[in-house]
């Protein structure tokens, strides 16, 4: 798993790539919580090329947005697609998360 | 298909060692790619459940056997470690908020959710979770 972010204003534009299994996913946690950490509290996660996602990832999604909405922060998900998107709404993670078409759609609402 | 097995010490670096068995075991079969991908989850989920929870502190193996059963392809997971029913566990109440939903239970979840049959067995010491995917059935992945 690869993940790279940019800032857009205030907001950080992250986007992974590869599989976020149980190996991979203390990764995504680390490197949100220490942007958490820093002070960014808006962030667009960028799915577009992830191609697996096991529980371990959705339990690394559900940490940190945890820690996010305890800082008024949020984070929205961009091109959640194929499998991925299907683990996504079967665990129901489809609908309490703010889902986007594109990483433009997410970073609008944000705003 | 003839079984196809492995067998590895229950360690979570080697869980890619694991799913690239099971991939290949399930090309092999001929499974379907959406099928694949649920059963590797499944997989996933069922590995990381042995090395966390098996062997407690100490060390101890996972062995995985595929096969074919006519139509369905068969995956069974064993361990020698403390006896345990994973098939026990409640699934998690996927419709809660994100403050409120709790962070474990999805494994056992998507074990059940990807496989079409699924049991679990006590046998000689050993934990024996099999998991079956029929091959023309996409109703687990849809």
């Amino acid at each position: 798993m690869e993940i790279i972010s940019r800032m857009e204003k205030d907001t950080a534009v992250v986007t992974v790539t590869g599989r976020m299994d149980a190996i991979s996913a203390p990764q995504y946690q680390d490197k949100l919580n220490e942007m958490i950490t820093a002070g960014t509290i808006a962030f667009v996660v960028d799915f577009d090329g992830l191609d697996y996602i096991s529980s371990a990832g959705l339990r690394g999604i559900l940490a940190t947005a945890k820690a996010l909405k305890i800082k008024g922060g949020q984070v929205r998900f961009a091109n959640v697609r194929g499998t991925v998107k299907e683990v996504f709404e079967m665990s129901g993670f489809g609908s309490i998360f703010q889902v986007h078409e594109s990483v433009a759609a997410a970073l609008a609402k944000i705003g | 298909m003839d079984p196809m097995a492995m067998t590895c010490k229950a360690l979570l670096e080697n869980l890619d060692e694991v799913l690239g068995f099971i991939e290949s075991c399930a090309d092999r079969f001929g499974l379907k790619e959406n099928r694949k991908f649920g059963l590797l989850i499944a997989v996933e989920e069922a590995f990381v459940n042995v090395c966390h929870y098996a062997y407690g502190d100490k060390e101890g193996e996972a062995e995985l056997v595929c096969s074919g059963d006519g139509g369905s392809f068969v995956v069974e997971i064993a361990d020698r470690g403390i006896e345990f029913n994973v098939l026990s566990l409640p699934d998690p109440d996927t419709t809660t908020n994100i403050m409120e939903r709790k962070i474990g239970g999805l494994g056992v979840f998507f074990i059940r959710k990807m496989t079409d049959d699924l049991s679990y067995q006590r046998k000689d010491g050993r934990n024996i979770l099999r998991m079956v995917l029929h091959a023309h059935d996409d109703s687990a992945t849809s």
